[in-house]
């Protein structure tokens, strides 16, 4: 039997009388693209955060393949495979869009305790990094100092950084969130291809794109999971419609 | 299009060069000695400038390697061993421990707290030079003579001592160059502008900080070894909290996060301090405001007014 | 070792701890509140003393002294929080160090061109001089018990306006989260000027008060400033009660570590090893004091912000 790619066993997490999340458990298998919803306040965006390390759960598991990671840090985790973008954009402004991508493709590429040769001219680097640049439809922003990037070409940087940091499950956290129609429907027909070579948790508002990536959909609701399914399923459930719509009369 | 970004490290390196042969101004030991100082003073912002500039880690505790390198050759000649060869190591590994035991301490904490506690090791170190009765104490202690290297009194000549240590600091400046393109650099680079980004790509950043701490106090225990000799006087007073204030405002003088900006702003500070100090007894009176001035409205330093002036683009 | 000298340094310890309370309450606020490295408070120290002796000097009175002191004293920190220190509240504490380490270098060499650089001198007010006999045998300084008195009444005087005025709560709330008073419309800019000046009083009041036992001489603030950054760590920044507690801890521990730390080593040691690492780690103990708060509470004992 083999072991779900990513398990969360009660997680709970209050910040003093706060209780943001109450209790999640999950299961998610390999290879799944599973989307999470929610109103917002939900806690989708402190749920990651314990997922990726950033922020330390008051109880509660966390699995990677089988593997106990609830002990280990932000980085660590990154090292085992758990890469996240984050909701605010977050890069390098100074670095050139190249180097940013390069950063994470070093990052998975030997040790950087090397004191010689220069790091921007590593031809391997660069390439992976093009490449990655490439699949988010920015190559040919490379040499761009990062800052001067569109918003929208900063949400698609933050994404070819994830991918470069190889992956074995990407955390994505409103990827879309701030992209025009273009831009957006880039990154749509990337996740589009990603979907089924590695294992995708992803936080999204745009509906149409949950509903036609997912292969099932998490709905949180002050904290806690109240349903889990297929797309179908999701959109079928009167607790997901009350919750998210409100009182409904049919 | 590599040279006109060397036109700066190549004048500057070319005057120092070039100054002990200019006749007899070149000749002057007085001229000589200031300079030299300021190449000290050049190697010690460099490396305050790796972990300050591209580290963003304000030490404020840094002048205690000045001490650690110095009193490495107080305390060995005054036991008779006036050698180079054995003084220069002593102070290079009594530094890089002092940074890698207090750098393990200090990196724990951020922020205003990582300056309290860098600053709380910089007076332990000042506490412990006081006390040590043997070697002066808070008189300190004047020296034999210059090291002997290799057994040969080279550094007894002025000029001779001024090469020496324009070696030093070609070799150091070429050191921190290298380092900073590298690998190694860019990661400390990077976890200066965003520290968070760099930890969710899998870069645990306390051993690369903890390791750019202890190259720095390396560095400048260096610094401590050629300045006990250049006054020919170890003291406590290379160690106090002024002087590693007066360090950071080298660097800051000089434009943050530039290696040519650190040279120039030891320079700058030191020749303003020697200048202003003939002109009047009073001199810190104009000194202070212009540090203020500085602050208010050159930012970026030194770098950076050469910068805005010469319309170069943001090259590192 | 006798019990008396105990007594005696631990009333010494005590009056030390007040001194850095006055200093470290201005310096603790600035710092929550304007996120502010102001260098440049121990100059407000050096200030009060000076403007101390020069108006005693003028008046022949010392309570006279004081009294045009104090509001020279606010007036001079106002001139430079307006001239200065308020361009300085949006840059990086960088920034501010080495603005404020400027301050320092002009003010201490003005002080000498203005003083001169020899010491002043200012006489302990008659009805206080000469020592009081607190037990058989334990003989203490009057004038210090006043500085000790007076340090408490201002604690206790500062405590009640930081939590019982309305004020007060707004400073509170302002060095918890300043950007969320101001949003909230308050007058940001005003609150800060407020919470400066009272510190910049607080500190000249105290370089007053000593002005008659120690020497009043360029740089003396320099040392003190240190000593008041390791109190507002150890207290945890942006509180009052925490400076309050850690300015007594540092001034018990730094006096009575040096007056004991020796005799207690030689229990341990031979006389002059004793004595070596006496003088070694005595001066070094507040440090190491500081360091093992910051190991166990971070942000130090009583911080603002969590």
């Amino acid at each position: 039997m083999t072991a779900p790619m990513l398990e969360l066993r009660g997680i709970r997490k209050n910040f003093g009388a706060l209780l943001v999340t109450d209790d999640v458990s999950l299961t998610i298998p390999r290879n799944e693209l599973h989307a999470m919803i929610g109103p917002n306040g939900a806690g989708k965006t402190t749920l990651i955060h314990q997922i990726s390390g950033l922020l330390s759960s008051n109880s509660g598991q966390i699995f990677l393949n089988g593997e106990d990671i609830t002990a280990l840090d932000l980085p660590q985790r990154a090292r085992k495979g758990i890469v996240r973008s984050f909701q605010i954009t977050s890069i390098l402004p100074h670095f050139s869009t190249l180097e940013n991508v390069a950063l994470a493709v070093q990052a998975r590429s030997g040790s950087s305790f090397r004191f010689f040769g220069r790091a921007d001219h590593e031809a391997a680097l660069n390439e992976a990094a093009l490449t990655a640049l490439a699949e988010v439809g920015l190559p040919d922003r490379a040499n761009l100092r990062a800052g001067l990037l569109s918003h929208g070409e900063k949400r698609q940087l933050e994404l070819a950084i994830a991918l470069a940091a190889q992956p074995s499950v990407l955390l994505l956290d409103e990827p879309l969130a701030g992209t025009g129609p273009e831009e957006s429907a880039i990154l749509i027909e990337l996740l589009r291809r990603l979907k089924g070579r590695l294992t995708i948790v992803l936080i999204e508002h745009d509906m149409e794109a949950v509903f036609s990536l997912a292969d099932r959909i998490s709905v949180l609701v002050y904290g806690k999971i109240i349903a889990t399914g297929t797309p179908q399923a999701i959109r079928d459930n009167p607790d997901v419609r009350t919750a998210y719509l409100g009182e409904e009369t049919v | 299009m590599i040279m006109r970004r060397e036109i700066l490290p190549l004048s500057i390196f070319g005057a120092l060069a070039v100054l002990p042969l200019l006749g007899s101004f070149g000749s002057d030991a007085f001229i000589l000695s200031i300079v030299a100082r300021v190449m000290i003073f050049a190697i010690a912002a460099l490396s305050l400038d790796l972990i300050l500039g591209y580290g963003a880690l304000v030490s404020f505790g840094h002048a205690a390697f000045l001490g650690i390198g110095a009193y490495a050759v107080g305390i060995l000649s005054a036991h008779g061993i006036r050698e180079a060869a054995i003084q220069i190591p002593v102070a290079l590994f009594v530094s890089a421990l002092f940074a890698l035991v207090t750098g393990a301490i200090s990196l724990r904490t951020k922020g205003i707290y990582f300056i309290m506690i860098t600053l709380a090791f910089g007076q332990m170190a000042y506490f412990f030079g006081v006390s040590l009765a043997a070697y002066g104490g808070d008189d300190g202690m004047t020296l034999p003579g210059r090291s002997l290297f290799f057994g040969y009194d080279i550094a007894a000549s002025e000029r001779a001592f001024y090469f020496l240590v324009f070696a030093f600091l070609v070799v150091v400046y070429a050191a921190c160059r290298t380092l900073v393109i590298s690998r190694f650099g860019r990661v400390i680079r990077g976890a200066r502008e965003n520290a968070q980004r760099m930890e969710a790509i899998g870069f645990s950043l306390f051993s690369y900080q903890l390791t750019i701490y202890v190259i720095a106090g390396t560095l400048c225990g260096l610094a401590g070894f050629l300045l006990a000799n250049q006054t020919e006087f170890v003291s406590p007073a290379y160690m106090t909290w002024q002087r590693s204030g007066e360090l950071i405002v080298m660097v800051l003088l000089g434009g943050l996060g530039s290696l040519n900006g650190a040279i120039l702003g030891a320079a700058a500070f030191l020749l303003l301090e020697e200048g202003l100090s003939h002109l009047t007894e009073y001199w810190k009176l104009y000194f202070g405001p212009f540090l203020v001035l500085v602050v208010l409205f050159a930012r970026g330093g030194l770098m950076g007014g050469f910068k805005r002036l010469t319309g170069t683009g943001d090259g590192r | 070792m006798s019990l008396t000298l105990l007594y005696v340094q631990t009333l010494n310890g005590l009056q030390l701890g007040v001194l850095l309370f006055l200093i470290a309450a201005g310096l603790t606020l600035v710092f929550g509140v304007m996120d502010f490295v102001n260098l440049a408070h121990g100059v407000q120290y050096m200030i009060g003393a000076y403007l101390a002796a020069m108006f005693t000097a003028l008046t022949g009175n010392f309570f006279f002294g004081l009294a045009l002191a104090l509001p020279c004293a606010l007036l001079f920190g106002l001139l430079l929080e307006f001239f200065i220190f308020r361009h300085l509240y949006a840059r990086d504490h960088l920034d501010q160090v080495l603005a404020t380490f400027g301050i320092i270098l002009t003010l201490n060499q003005a002080v000498k061109v203005i003083w001169g650089a020899a010491p002043l001198s200012v006489p302990i007010p008659e009805i206080f001089s000469g020592s009081v006999v607190l037990m058989p045998g334990l003989l203490y300084p009057v004038w210090r018990l006043v500085i000790i008195a007076s340090g408490l009444a201002i604690a206790l005087l500062l405590g009640l306006l930081v939590t019982k005025t309305r004020i007060g709560m707004l400073v509170r709330a302002g060095a918890t989260n300043a950007p969320m008073v101001s949003a909230l419309g308050v007058d940001i800019g005003r609150l800060f000027m407020i919470v400066f000046g009272f510190g910049a009083m607080l500190a000249g009041f105290a370089g007053a008060m000593v002005a008659p036992i120690l020497s009043v001489e360029p740089g003396m603030g320099d040392n003190l400033l240190i000593l008041t950054f390791v109190v507002i760590v150890i207290g945890g920044i942006g509180s009052i009660r925490g400076a309050f507690i850690a300015a007594l801890l540092v001034g018990l521990v730094d006096t009575l570590g040096r007056s004991f730390g020796p005799s207690i080593l030689r229990a341990f040691l031979d006389p002059a090893a004793a004595s070596q690492t006496g003088r070694a780690l005595a001066p070094m103990l507040i440090y190491i004091l500081m360091a093992a708060v910051l190991f166990f509470r971070p942000a130090g004992l009583f911080p603002a912000k969590k």
